[in-house]
């Protein structure tokens, strides 16, 4: 352990409320420059607030040295590699968070009138017209603020699709490998989730799916490629099995950096896709969010998209065209949020999309493809071939699952036990335990953006964790020993949760 | 590369994807640009926005041009806040969780309510996320009352998605700029899952929500109170009023209007609600040597636990806006924050008193204000607008399309950035602006 590293452990935790003293300050408001009138005159007693709240008091250079330091108690993906499976931890550019701060877009008002706010409604168009042709369906909303908004999204546009037509149908079909966001928001939207079983190929089992197709199903959500970074070969029939009893097809955006300007949902006949900008579209993941959702959907759906709208209107007399946010949609499922959606993550969007163009989103894709394939092969030698065998043995799309079954039953280590090792490597693992069929999951997602030095790094500790553990599995089992805390009992944080500061 | 996995060029790994359903061309969209070039391309839109960097703004309907401290920028800057997942590990995400925790005793602490969450997407989804707490709460019932001060575009989410989980919503008008009161008891009865208010109300009226809560009360509904932190430090919070949720658009804290987003929405509850909270909760625990930690906390509500079962079906959030929020609130502290609050008051005071004094210019309701009031024109509205743009100054907010009953309604909103010098000019304008309407007439 480095010095550091000690000095991390054996720092006393404190939280900026304790770190408080009375009197203390940082801001400098303005004068009022108007009578100080007392409040008690312009508002009832009664609905005053007796006591201000216990907000800290503490001086600036104590706030920003308590953050600092909180900051150091993170790992991030500036530091090191993250190879965290569906979440797609590519180099988020700074580029774009320099543009996002430019006054025209960060001091802009959401109220603003649209004839106000020409480039911000021009910025969003242009966004919708990259993400439509990127998945290959015509019309966009930018509205959902994340993944799992799109999807409840994706679930309310099919409800108004079939009340439409005058069908109330129940079920919504989701493979046992799809995202918990899935069924969640199949249970929030009203309906009933049908499970569909996986084939040895990693793919939807189409026996199964044939005995579940009838006309009550409303919609099928699939992720394609799938969470086992396996692109289903017998999509097209499985669109058709859906399309022939009405039902609508809903593409899980999250795995899209595996396909882009190489196959397009749309043309696999999906209706309704959600894009990760935080994913794809490298928006930073800023430590859970902020993210955007957008959705891209075919001409049956349109009609009932979220409200407003971004659209070009043609200028009359000769004039350019005006950008404008419709509100008049007879049809539209209504709002789902405040305002426009998530716009500071648009611009960055959209200067990546910008900054790559054509051929360089489809170079990333298949550089992402290339690194998952390189570190599958490197991760199917010697003992990680042995400990933690590939779950689905094929050509992978970005990402792939090892299964850490032998690894448990031989050497009695856990996956849980060798992500915890892993971060003394100086490595985030992949996402554990999941998807869940396979047993013990790790789910590997190196993305375009490492090089072969940092996969082969990786593999290279895998090796040495597992060699290790051949001679004394304990260590795994007791790891992690140099990150700032070690395991926590996430147990009593459930039971008795303590959740606030206690006033 | 290659080699090791045995294939001849990265193209052959796409062969897994049917011939049918490969693209075959390049997509259609211009090629790369160069890091300078698109710079210029992204500044070259945004400066056709009129931003509040160059008009003077009194925008508001839920988003307000406070001034955000340099430390905020500085601390989200960071690349260790800026670019990690969810802390799905604990062991190397304290920074992280430890802000959650700060975050939520920050919120629990303005609202006065127990419990707080890591925070949602924004406002009006957290106004429709209790809703579907409200239906679970409350063994099913399916009926929402909300009062028609509730901000229209969370009563608009609202009812989006209640058409999936299947709820309907009554609304109750408002008199005088408040919710009219007699009329809310009687919508409210013991079907009814939750009923819904908004203080200070999307007109600026400070409700009293402690007697409209009454009729929640009596036939056991949740009662759910939308509130604009930045009116917290001197308003009586929704927690000792009576409200069983407290939730609401943070971006007046540490957040940047970034036309509407990205902000982040706060959401607190009572004890009994704790394990029917939507979103990451973080809370405090120890490792396996004692020291002290966090990790999050009670995530058998969530949808990567337990999928169909879940409490709510959100992943990503606004982690990096919460935080925001909580360095924006340690630097105003506990005093800094009152202090705010009051002078927010005093100086929507003066403004509310100044252009009702204008020829043409009526205030819309006379209740109690903190930091937004309305006014009615004898102009039309737009073209008041209009003319007060000219002359660099975004007067304010329309209430036609959201309010029929007021077609020449505006809604006018005061930060700390307003000058007094600010608010004459502003009355000046449409004062001017009335008079110049009137004579074209």
């Amino acid at each position: 352990m480095s010095e550091r590293e000690q000095s991390m452990q054996s720092e006393e935790v404190l939280t900026i409320f304790e770190k408080s003293q009375a009197g203390r300050r940082a801001a400098v408001l303005p004068d009022a420059e108007v009578p100080e009138t007392p409040l008690e005159e312009l508002i009832p007693a009664r609905m005053l607030r007796s006591e201000p709240p216990r907000l800290p008091e503490i001086a600036e250079p104590e706030i920003i040295r308590h953050y600092n330091r909180l900051s150091r108690r993170n790992f991030d993906l500036d530091t090191g590699f993250y190879p965290l499976g569906s979440c797609t931890m590519k180099h988020n550019p700074r580029l774009n968070e320099r543009v996002a701060a430019l006054p025209g877009h960060a001091r802009l008002h959401p109220a603003q009138a649209p004839a106000r706010a020409q480039g911000a409604l021009e910025l969003m168009w242009l966004l919708q017209r990259s993400l439509a042709e990127i998945c290959g369906l015509p019309h966009v909303s930018l509205q959902p603020s994340a993944g799992s908004h799109g999807e409840l999204a994706g679930l309310l546009l099919t409800r108004a699709y079939h009340a439409d037509r005058g069908e109330e149908r129940r079920k919504v079909l989701t493979p046992d490998t799809s995202h918990g966001t899935n069924p969640a928001t199949v249970t929030m939207a009203g309906f009933e989730v049908v499970k569909v079983a996986t084939d040895e190929q990693g793919g939807v089992e189409m026996e199964d799916l044939r005995e579940k197709v009838s006309e009550d199903v409303a919609c099928l959500m699939l992720t394609n490629p799938n969470t086992l970074g396996v692109f289903d070969e017998n999509i097209a029939e499985i669109a058709a099995m859906i399309h022939e009893v009405g039902g609508t097809l809903y593409y899980d955006g999250a795995n899209l950096n595996a396909v882009m300007g190489h196959s397009r949902p749309g043309d696999m006949g999906f209706d309704i896709v959600h894009v990760n900008l935080h994913k794809s579209f490298s928006q930073p993941h800023g430590g859970g969010g902020p993210g955007a959702g957008p959705i891209a959907v075919s001409d049956r759906i349109e009609p009932f998209l979220p409200r407003p709208q971004v659209v070009r209107r043609e200028g009359g007399n000769g004039s350019g065209p005006v950008f404008d946010l419709e509100m008049e949609r007879p049809k539209s499922i209504g709002r789902l949020r405040g305002f426009q959606g998530n716009f500071g993550v648009f611009v960055r969007s959209y200067a990546y999309i910008l900054s790559l163009g054509a051929d360089g989103l489809a170079e990333a894709s298949e550089t992402a493809v290339l690194n998952a394939n390189y570190l599958k092969a490197r991760l199917a030698e010697g003992r990680a071939g042995r400990h933690l065998p590939i779950a689905f043995d094929r050509h992978c799309m970005h990402e792939f699952v090892l299964s850490g079954r032998p690894m448990k039953r031989e050497l009695g280590v856990a996956t849980l036990d060798f992500a915890k090792r892993l971060l003394d490597f100086g490595f985030h693992p992949p996402t554990v335990y999941f998807p869940l069929l396979v047993e013990e999951a790790l789910m590997v997602e190196p993305t375009e953006t490492e090089t072969k030095e940092t996969l082969d790094a990786f593999a290279d500790a895998v090796d040495q964790i597992l060699a290790e553990a051949e001679e004394d599995p304990e260590i795994a089992k007791n790891a992690p020993y140099s990150t700032p805390v070690r395991r926590l009992d996430e147990v009593k944080a459930t039971r008795r949760p303590v959740v606030r500061q206690p006033s | 590369m290659l080699a090791a996995i045995g294939v001849e060029s990265p193209q052959d790994l796409f062969e897994q994807i049917p011939e049918s359903l490969r693209l075959g061309r390049p997509l259609d969209l211009p090629p790369g640009l160069g890091e300078a070039e698109v710079y210029e391309r992204l500044s070259e839109l945004a400066a056709r926005n009129h931003d509040a960097e160059q008009e003077v703004c009194f925008l508001g309907a839920g988003m307000y041009d406070h001034y955000v401290p340099a430390i905020v920028d500085a601390i989200t800057q960071r690349s260790e806040f800026l670019t990690p997942y969810t802390p799905y590990q604990p062991e190397i995400s304290q920074g992280g969780l430890q802000v959650m925790f700060e975050f939520q005793t920050a919120m629990s602490e303005l609202t006065a309510l127990p419990v707080s969450t890591a925070g949602l997407y924004e406002g009006p989804s957290s106004v429709a996320s209790a809703g579907y707490l409200a239906i679970g709460a409350t063994k099913g019932r399916r009926r929402f009352v909300a009062s028609r001060g509730v901000h229209p575009h969370s009563r608009e989410t609202l009812r989006t998605y209640s058409a999936g989980f299947g709820a309907e919503l009554i609304e109750v008008g408002l008199d005088s700029g408040l919710t009219d009161a007699t009329a809310l008891a009687e919508a409210v009865d013991e079907e009814t899952a939750a009923v819904f208010l908004q203080c200070p109300n999307f007109l600026g009226a400070v409700e009293d929500v402690e007697a409209l809560g009454a009729a929640a009360r009596e036939h056991g509904a949740l009662l759910v109170v939308a509130a604009d932190p930045m009116t917290l430090g001197v308003l009586r919070p929704p927690g000792e009023c009576g409200a069983d949720i407290a939730l609401g658009e943070g971006q007046p804290l540490g957040n940047r209007l970034d036309f509407g987003g990205p902000s982040f929405g706060f959401f607190c509850g009572t004890e009994e609600l704790i394990r029917r909270l939507p979103g990451r909760i973080a809370g405090e625990t120890n490792d396996v040597d004692g020291r002290r930690g966090f990790c999050l906390a009670l995530q058998t509500r969530e949808q990567h636990i337990r999928r169909e079962k879940a409490t709510h079906n959100i992943c990503t959030a606004q982690a990096l806006n919460a935080l925001a929020a909580m360095v924006h609130l340690a630097w105003l502290g506990r005093q800094g924050f009152r202090e705010l609050g009051e002078l927010l008051v005093r100086r929507t005071d003066y403004a509310r008193r100044r252009l009702a004094a204008v020829e043409g210019v009526e205030l819309l309701h006379e209740a109690p204000v903190v930091r937004e009031f309305a006014i009615e024109l004898a102009a039309p509205v737009d073209r008041v607008l209009m003319r007060c743009a000219e002359r660099g100054i975004a007067a304010g907010h329309p209430l036609g399309d959201d309010y029929p009953e007021h077609p020449n309604g505006l809604l006018v909103a005061i930060t700390e950035r307003r000058t007094k010098e600010q608010i004459d000019a502003l009355a000046e304008a449409i004062g001017a602006a009335i008079s110049a309407e009137a004579v074209a007439v």
